[in-house]
């Protein structure tokens, strides 16, 4: 058997000619894959088979596989391979891969690291996960069941995240009595559906997992298939991306700087190969200078490609920090502050558009937001569908716009440059992976129209600091009252105020918005601007929403100058306002005739730090109302 | 051009890791167990920063059971490169009069490690630990992100990690919580050993055979590297060839029987052994799923 004279080989080696075993490791060609498909279709299975053939099963793990596999085995009582890779006590109990799991594996071709990925609809952010390093995806399909929305969304992933090599393991022969027609039909299907992908390469290889058939050799039960077994496959497949004769690229990762002689800028190398002596410009400054040398430990390099962490210095003294990207010359990456990307949603909370959320590329993380959700895409059929939000595991297409330039590249051409992650800004959850498609130029063509009267001159005329009094709470808390109350008494100081009201401004401006959280973003969004605009103009604005969400007030907050934004919580208890109720909305989300009611089926996240707190079950709304005055007179009326 | 062969892919990647933690970490730390792939550890880090010294101190959490050899290899060690160096080591464990033999392998470890390094963590506020842990070692290890978050108490949540796609890493935290990052993910017991090899990486001389005193004790041979080792009636220590494959207290290090002189001998015997890594460890053997557990409550 095959198995054994490898092993044998391998041992003789090893005992004769260790210096030799060892300059072959070294040299020895390397493959990242990724198995997927749908729950059940043997993934686990045929990695543990791959690692068992390959003899990276020790015998201590072995007795401990076979006492498990009597144990919890799904095998009744034969060795289940599934139990060598599901490593977390929740995925033995239940018997699903739940996380993505990397294992190591050689042959005497080829050095592997192989994602094992899950298959439960809900654990697609983690396969998403292992995608992202591999070089080939292996898509496993049961022969029994064909094509499920699993395979579909799984090889749409792999896909998008840019593997161009899919190898389609119709696997589970064994129960289908080694059908050829079955197999036939499988892949017909499957290349079918694939026409809509960017795959290269495409191979389908029928086999057992569980038997053994046409993994490590080709099986003696199907004789119709003439291919290799799924391990030549993988020894011989040529994936080899030229990634370093690309135009040169680098990411700036970090300064180096020990002391006033040395001034290197460390980073990985994205694309392309430098030389001492290359002309090269860093963005977005547009900066440009020579390659001095290429600095390493072990002493400096002629040149460097792409994947090699260096230090490279300059001839000129130029400004780069982290977050900028080295690069030659006639092959400049674009800057940018607003583009297009497609985004894998991953978190639980949906996307909300107008929202702020870190966006962290290779080398730089800045606030940004998606304005536009263009289209999401059915990962069944591949079409566009219109829609508001992206749920987990969703698809969408997105317009993003960032507070600050990015350096970057189509993520098809470069997806060093094109990569990024989303991060919710209060739970630092990745919320999302975005890869971007395009900038978009609108962003280089509207200037902000500088003005001579500014706000400082208009705010000394009238005697005041502008700033927002930003009331929030629940619905009949008492916010509106109570602003009203210190309009009329800054008014009668001789003030210049105005007063945002929540129902008011759902009459106009926001008249085309509802109450989903999306519409409660938009909604707040606006009137933050607006109330930046009267700031502007040198007014105290105060505003009166229920504004639930942390975020949004934050992104309001952030919008502002420097105490500019003060966050009063109406601080009232549910079951009080239920009590006043005024306007007998209470009574109607009850009744379940209004939906998404805050404090009942739509959230209010409370002010972890509200600069005003009013506690307005212990005074009166006159009590309150001198409170904020008093609070904010020192600083801003006098 | 030419391609990078697998090895230097690995040592790219890593320096990446590393460098990404000095970029944006406030206040980050090296662990540094004074085993073999801490030894690389620390020697892809003065790559990934040379001209310039490690921008962050190494920290040892020592149980005060380490072999003498170990502490002797640290203390060289750490003054021929310049590093910093943090020596912890639980004073509670040591007014209690902690130790393997009197308190068992778990109470000891639990203390004077789990316990140990989450004190030195929340003593100097480091709101990132590295880590020389290898996926390849273990189970619950293999699905372990290389940023890997933990809560306010140390907590590993393995059911709630977050997505980490590309080379992109998360670190974002919020006061009190703080990231384990394992630059060594990706390697295999072979690359570490193969690594060493090609850059002549100095490592604790333990890991070769030599002729010392062990005494056979539950199936492990344990040396008796000092008179806190009570010896149980009838035992005597015997001279024997023998080398240790991991390095710990050791009490609780079992050695192999072993004429590797040189680290290709190492990497030869290592290759035709079919023991993984982890059997001369005592602690894995405590419980089913017993190192993710121990993840969960703060170990490394």
């Amino acid at each position: 058997m095959t198995k054994k004279s490898y092993e044998v080989r391998q041992s003789e080696k090893i005992s004769h000619d260790i210096e030799g075993y060892l300059k072959e490791q070294e040299h020895k060609s390397f493959l990242r894959f990724i198995t997927c498909g749908s729950v059940d279709d043997g993934k686990s299975t045929l990695i543990g088979r791959l690692l068992y053939d390959s003899k990276l099963i020790f015998e201590d793990q072995l007795a401990a596989l076979e006492n498990d596999s009597k144990k919890v085995g799904t095998q009744g009582g034969d060795i289940d391979f599934a139990l060598l890779v599901d490593g977390l006590a929740a995925e033995r109990e239940q018997g699903i891969t739940i996380d993505v799991a990397y294992r190591f594996f050689s042959t005497d071709k080829r050095k592997f690291i192989v994602a094992d990925t899950p298959g439960h609809e809900q654990y697609t952010r983690n396969m998403a996960t292992g995608a992202s390093y591999a070089d080939v995806a292996v898509i496993l399909i049961d022969a029994r069941k064909g094509i499920l929305t699993q395979t579909r969304r799984h090889s749409y992933i792999v896909d998008l995240l840019g593997i161009r090599h899919a190898v389609v393991a119709i696997n589970k022969m064994d129960l289908v009595d080694y059908s050829e027609d079955i197999f036939n039909s499988i892949e017909k299907d499957y290349r079918k559906f694939a026409e809509n992908l960017n795959f290269s390469s495409i191979t389908c290889v029928p086999m057992s997992a569980l038997k053994g058939d046409n993994i490590m050799e080709s099986s003696t039960s199907m004789n119709w298939y003439h291919g290799p077994s799924l391990m030549s496959l993988l020894e011989e497949m040529d994936v080899a991306e030229n990634k370093a004769e690309q135009p040169f690229s680098m990411p700036v990762q970090w300064v180096n700087r020990p002391d006033l002689d040395f001034r290197g800028f460390s980073g990985t190398v994205a694309s392309g190969t430098i030389r001492a002596g290359d002309e090269i410009i860093a963005l977005p400054s547009a900066k440009t200078s020579k390659v001095k040398s290429i600095a390493t430990y072990d002493g400096n390099l002629d040149f460097a490609s792409a994947d090699q962490a260096v230090t490279l210095t300059l001839e000129d003294e130029i400004d780069i920090s982290r977050g900028d990207v080295i690069s030659e010359i006639g092959h400049r990456p674009e800057v940018t502050d607003q583009f297009q990307a497609h985004v894998i949603w991953m978190d639980n909370s949906p996307l909300l558009p107008g929202r702020p959320y870190l966006i962290k590329t290779a080398n730089k993380t800045i606030s940004g937001k998606v304005n536009e959700l263009k289209y999401k895409v059915n990962v069944n059929s591949l079409e566009h569908e219109a829609g508001k939000t992206l749920e987990l595991n969703e698809v969408g297409v997105c317009n993003f716009s960032l507070d600050d330039d990015i350096v970057f590249e189509a993520y098809v051409k470069n997806s060093a440059l094109g990569a990024f992650v989303m991060i919710d800004k209060i739970s630092n959850r990745t919320v999302a992976a975005g890869m971007i498609d395009f900038g978009l130029r609108r962003a280089t063509n509207i200037h902000w129209q500088a003005v001579d009267v500014d706000k400082s001159a208009r705010a000394t005329q009238k005697h005041q600091k502008p700033v927002v009094l930003w009331f929030t709470g629940l619905s009949a808390s008492g916010k509106s009252t109570i602003a009203n109350l210190v309009e009329k008494k800054l008014f009668l100081r001789g003030n210049h105020t105005y007063l945002l009201d929540g129902d008011n401004v759902r009459h106009g401006l926001n008249k085309d918005l509802g109450f989903v959280d999306v519409d409660r973003v938009e909604n707040i969004r606006r009137v933050g601007e607006v109330a930046k605009l009267m700031v502007d103009a040198g007014l105290i604005v105060m505003t009166a929403f229920i504004s639930p969400f942390r975020a949004e007030r934050r992104m309001v907050r952030d919008m502002m100058g420097d105490h500019e934004f003060i966050e009063i919580f109406v601080d009232t208890p549910l079951e009080l306002c239920e009590q006043r109720d005024p306007k007998g909305l209470y009574k109607k989300a009850r009744s379940g005739e209004i939906k998404n009611f805050t404090g009942f089926d739509s959230p209010y996240e409370a002010p972890e730090q509200a600069d005003i707190h009013l506690f307005t079950a212990n005074m009166s709304a006159e009590e309150a109302a001198d409170a904020v005055v008093a609070k904010i007179e020192a600083q801003y009326l006098a | 051009m030419t391609t990078l062969t697998h090895l230097q892919r690995l040592e790219a990647e890593s320096i990446h890791i590393i460098r990404e933690v000095a970029a944006t970490c406030d206040n980050p730390v090296m662990l540094y167990s004074i085993g073999k792939d801490s030894s690389v550890m620390l020697h892809l880090a003065m790559k990934a920063f040379y001209p310039s010294k490690l921008p962050f101190p190494v920290m040892h959490v020592d149980t005060t059971w380490k072999f003498r050899e170990m502490i002797a290899f640290r203390e060289k060690f750490v003054a021929e490169n310049n590093l910093d160096l943090i020596v912890h080591i639980n004073q509670d464990g040591i007014d209690m009069g902690m130790g393997p033999f009197s308190h068992g392998s778990a109470v000891h470890t639990d203390v004077m490690k789990t316990q140990g390094l989450k004190q030195a963590l929340d003593k100097y506020g480091f709101d990132a630990a590295f880590g020389g842990a290898r996926r390849d070692e273990e189970k619950s290890r293999a699905k372990e992100r290389i940023f890997s978050f933990r809560s306010a108490q140390h907590r590993w949540d393995p059911k709630n990690q977050r997505p980490e796609l590309w080379n992109i890493y998360n670190n974002r935290i919020q006061k009190g919580e703080s990231m384990r990052v394992f630059p060594l993910s990706n390697w295999t017991e072979l690359d570490i050993w193969q690594y060493i090899h090609l850059e002549n990486i100095p490592i604790v001389p333990l890991y070769f055979a030599k002729k010392r005193p062990v005494v056979e004790r539950d199936g492990m041979l344990i040396m008796v590297d000092d008179d806190r080792m009570p010896l149980l009636d009838g035992e005597v220590p015997e001279m024997k060839m023998v080398r240790f494959r991991t390095l710990g207290c050791y009490p609780l290090t079992g050695a192999v029987e072993s004429t590797a002189l040189t680290l290709t001998d190492i990497i030869q015997e290592m290759l035709l052994t079919k023991t993984s890594e982890r059997q001369g460890r005592a602690i894995d053997k405590d419980a089913h799923a017993s190192m993710e557990q121990k993840k969960q409550e703060g170990y490394f």
